[in-house]
């Protein structure tokens, strides 16, 4: 159990390492002076402002020390959390404003991934039952995969909002209100939560449908299938080990489609302007300010790591057989 | 037993058709009457040829400022016109061609390097592949988009070739590690230890002897990564990091969001580009199940 | 009589039509008989012993009845069928290795089957314990994840799983084909022991080992396309075999533990495909004596007491 937890944990590290040296190398081996190209861009226009900034990032950059000692002082910089400063919200630290926007990114992800995953695999297993509930479900459900997360978005934003005008669409909660812990604030949160979360967890869940149909399919040819079919079991129990075994490999397939689902949940922000981490790139894009992506960069990453790790844990825990193989039971 | 199912016997009753020959009918006919295929590959082929031969009947460029300016659809503006007059159906027509574009570039690539790592890995087994599967591993831990936004963000010129080589160098881990599990199998096999043993090349092996023998497979892996890159494409376009001087239909789905189509209820903007993507991706998908169920028998019962 | 077969038709549908697997069957199985089913691979023996259970989506029943203790098998109705399945017609696959849900703990997958056929599992659990201890288990497996057992292991466990509710008929198809050769000899030995102690009735035992079937078996029965070539005790089979084709398969049989697989090359040309077969003797393009008369099918003939050939130059 050790080793297999210790080997993922390593690659885990490695990974981190990897998407850090990116990070590190990208703005360095881009053609082209990063610190002038970046200002240019940012487009300061205060001469006293951007002179300090220059320096600032001339420091930051240390571009006239060697390679290897650049790298280092960025490592280290790393785990003292210095992410930098924003150009665009100069001089707010790049961790401060990542930090506004997690919550509200962990808040649509997090609901959405588990109940499309749920209602999915139940749908799934669902079109797996007849031929005919199969031909009907299953292009269905790919259409839905097909489906870029910011279409679908800008659909139900034009048809619930701006038609049917339900709901807002538009930010994470009333202009009109600041964040508190007020009953206020958290209805205003809600109802503007609810058409981007509704968004991200359609289209996730054409996936898991998809997944776990074939998923069933597959289960109910196995051998033990068969078996107790000619044992004269009733469908009804044969289909609850199915599901059951089948539910296995989509818990790994929640590892696999993380980084998509991820990537729809920055696009669906960005159609309703949602105070996440997708709106964050994009105005960080928009105003050239790369300590912020890079910012986000690692933080998405590191997200991704951790519920990595989290599904290891659990796939340990619900798979009779890499317990059993883990704790050396087997003989 | 399980070669009973209709075994040719020596004794000239049977007819003698060699088994390739079989096989091939075998998946005609089925495929003939499969309708996920056929209505797959016909919404598939109809988009192909709405990019290729589209743009030929449009006089204009897909960006030019023809017309009059927020047109809904009409006889002359098929699908209307944008803000500052531009023919969605001419944008349509363009970005269309470049989702295949993009699709085939994108897709190919990754196709190309994960295929090549699978095969590999799979084949020569020990340290290579504990090397190439951390490697697998690696890469797809990391979210595809996350990391092109960063890569892309900081180039100056972009284009359909860029984008598209970077879209390939993130999305192939998964095809890498289904086809290292197919070619672990057949590597396995006799005809193979055969070719080894003669002393034949690695790649020569792979190509003639392995490659051949997953080939249904292989063509089902490429789609899946066409869909894929499309997908991942219009997500970059859709944040502002696609070509700098091109149209697409997730440059046209940016173009509507940004100049606010939704609130001045454009629909006609933004609907026939996310349309087109997901009428393109999703029937290719079908089309994808359809071949599944044809060179997998146990599939076409349930 | 436990067991009577009366020309059983079983057909595969392919796309390029029947293949007659089963093609005419007769044969009748006595209480308390081991029958060994034996011939080469394609010749409908696996088939046979499928039919007596459960027909696969492409097999499908074209003519014949089964009839076990007096009482009619609707074969072809597998809801009709459900009554016998495990109760009176059990079965140890030949995929016994992976037959086990493996995410279930052993002992609560088989209540959860007892319950669903309307057992109840405390009514046998004393007899599960005792059998598993009969056959070298200890009754902790229950307890286990079927990982967790070697094959022979799971083996065992198959088979105490199979005839828990005392059955009338067994078929063992292959059932020992993936054990090494120790273990097949006690797993058979096993067979033999739950037959003489009354758990199941009669056996079918489906294999290619000849050998094997030598030893444990009362009678032989030998499958040609389709069809039965000669039925016998299994010291005739082996000492005095009359069919031309068994006469064959135990002439070319060089020693103990060798399989039909090996031997095949010892017989001249190959079975006739089943998709079309040839009419009258299927064994006449192969067979040594073959003249005019092998035009017509020749009829399966009791020639002596106990044992059936399906040969024009037997004695009728």
């Amino acid at each position: 159990m050790w080793r297999y937890m210790g080997r993922k944990l390593g690659i885990y590290a490695i990974t981190f390492v990897i998407a850090v040296t990116i990070n590190w190398m990208i703005p360095r081996f881009m053609p082209g002076d990063p610190v002038r190209s970046m200002l240019n861009r940012a487009s300061v226009s205060d001469p006293e402002a951007l002179e300090r900034m220059t320096n600032y990032y001339n420091e930051v950059f240390g571009l006239e020390t060697p390679l290897h000692q650049q790298y280092f002082s960025f490592w280290s910089g790393l785990f003292r959390g210095e992410l930098g400063i924003s150009s665009m919200q100069y001089p707010e630290p790049v961790l401060d404003i990542i930090l506004r926007a997690v919550p509200y990114t962990l808040g649509l992800l997090l609901p959405a991934i588990i109940l499309s995953w749920i209602l999915g695999n139940h749908f799934g297993a669902f079109a797996a039952r007849s031929k005919g509930l199969d031909n009907s479900l299953l292009p269905f459900s790919y259409i839905l995969t097909a489906t870029p997360y910011m279409w679908l978005a800008l659909l139900m934003a034009w048809a619930v909002g701006v038609v049917g005008g339900f709901l807002p669409t538009s930010g994470g909660y009333s202009l009109a209100l600041m964040p508190a812990f007020s009953w206020e604030f958290i209805l205003s949160a809600l109802t503007h939560w609810v058409l981007p979360f509704l968004s991200l967890f359609i289209v996730a869940l054409g996936g898991w449908a998809i997944g776990m149909r074939n998923m069933i399919i597959y289960e109910l040819e196995a051998d033990y299938s068969n078996y107790l079919q000619a044992l004269g079991a009733p469908r009804r129990l044969i289909r609850r080990y199915a599901f059951r075994n089948a539910m296995l490999p989509q818990i790994t397939g929640l590892a696999v489609q993380l980084g998509t689902v991820i990537a729809g949940a920055l696009l669906t922000e960005i159609v309703f302007n949602y105070p996440g981490l997708g709106s964050l790139i994009l105005r960080a894009l928009n105003n050239n300010d790369y300590f912020v992506l890079q910012g986000t960069f690692l933080f998405v990453i590191i997200g991704v790591l951790i519920a990595n790790f989290i599904i290891d844990i659990i796939y340990v825990l619900v798979d009779p057989r890499t317990r059993v193989q883990m704790t050396g039971g087997a003989s | 037993m399980s070669n009973l199912a209709g075994a040719p016997g020596s004794d000239g009753t049977t007819d003698p058709e060699p088994i390739g020959e079989r096989k091939k009918s075998e998946a005609l006919y089925f495929a003939k009457r499969n309708p996920k295929l056929l209505i797959g590959a016909g919404v598939v082929l109809l988009f192909f040829l709405i990019g290729m031969i589209g743009p030929l009947f449009v006089d204009h460029g897909p960006n030019v400022y023809i017309g009059p300016q927020m047109q809904p659809p009409s006889a002359e503006y098929w699908l209307g016109t944008t803000t500052f007059g531009q023919d969605i159906w001419a944008q349509f027509v363009y970005g269309v061609r470049s989702t295949f574009l993009i699709g085939f570039l994108g897709g190919g690539i990754a196709f190309l390097i994960g295929t090549a790592i699978g095969f590999v890995a799979g084949y020569k087994g020990g340290v290579v592949d504990e090397i190439l599967n951390m490697l697998t591993n690696v890469v797809l831990v990391l979210p595809a988009l996350v990391v092109l936004i960063v890569a892309v963000a900081y180039l100056d010129v972009r284009g359909l070739f860029v984008q598209a080589l970077f879209i390939g160098l993130t999305s192939w881990p998964w095809a890498a590690r289904a086809v290292r599990s197919q070619a672990l199998s057949l590597a396995t096999r006799d005809y193979v230890d055969l070719a080894r043993l003669s002393g034949r090349r690695t790649g020569k092996i792979i190509l003639t002897e392995v490659a051949p023998n997953m080939s249904s497979y292989l063509v089902m892996s490429f789609i899946l990564l066409f869909g894929g890159a499309v997908l991942i494409a219009a997500g970059l376009d859709f944040i502002g990091l696609g070509p700098s001087d091109g149209v697409s239909l997730g440059l046209m789905l940016q173009n509507a969001f940004q100049w606010s189509a939704l609130h001045l209820g454009m629909w006609w903007w933004f609907i026939p580009p996310g349309f087109g993507i997901t009428a393109i991706v999703s029937s290719m998908y079908i089309l994808n199940v359809g071949l599944d169920e044809i060179f997998n028998p146990k599939l076409r019962e349930l | 009589m436990t067991l009577r077969v009366k020309d059983l038709k079983v057909y595969y549908q392919t796309l390029r039509g029947d293949v007659h697997a089963l093609d005419g069957v007769n044969f009748e199985l006595a209480d308390g008989e081991i029958m060994g089913l034996a011939g080469e691979s394609g010749c409908g023996k696996s088939t046979l012993g499928k039919s007596l259970i459960r027909l696969d989506s492409r097999m499908r029943h074209v003519d014949g009845t089964i009839e076990l203790d007096g009482e009619n098998v609707p074969i072809a109705d597998d809801r009709g069928m459900n009554r016998f399945r495990y109760h009176e017609i059990s079965l140890i696959p030949q995929y016994a290795m992976s037959a086990l849900n493996p995410t279930r703990k052993i002992g609560r997958m088989i209540n959860e089957l007892l319950q669903s056929r309307g057992v109840k599992p405390s009514e046998v659990a004393e007899e599960l314990k005792r059998r598993l201890e009969l056959v070298g288990l200890d009754p902790d497996v229950l307890n286990r994840f079927p990982i967790e057992l070697s094959g022979g292991m799971k083996q065992r466990v198959v088979m105490v799983m199979a005839t828990l509710l005392n059955p009338s008929v067994l078929i063992a198809d292959e059932a020992t084909s993936a054990l090494d050769v120790s273990t097949q000899r006690s797993v058979v030995e096993s067979m033999v022991e739950f037959r003489d102690r009354g758990f199941v009735k009669s056996m079918i035992f489906v294999t290619h080992d000849i050998s094997l079937v030598y030893q444990m078996a009362d009678t032989v029965m030998v499958m040609y396309a389709g069809r039965i070539a000669e039925k016998a005790p299994a010291s005739t089979i082996i000492n005095s075999p009359q069919h031309p084709y068994t006469k064959m398969l135990i002439g070319a049989l060089p020693e103990v533990g060798s399989t039909v697989e090996t031997r095949l090359e010892g017989i001249p040309g190959t079975p006739p495909g089943l998709l079309k077969p040839p009419t009258g003797c299927r064994f006449k393009a192969r067979c040594p004596i073959a003249s005019e008369e092998c035009s017509q099918v020749p009829p399966l003939v009791e020639i002596e007491p106990g044992h059936w050939a399906a040969c024009w130059k037997t004695g009728r």
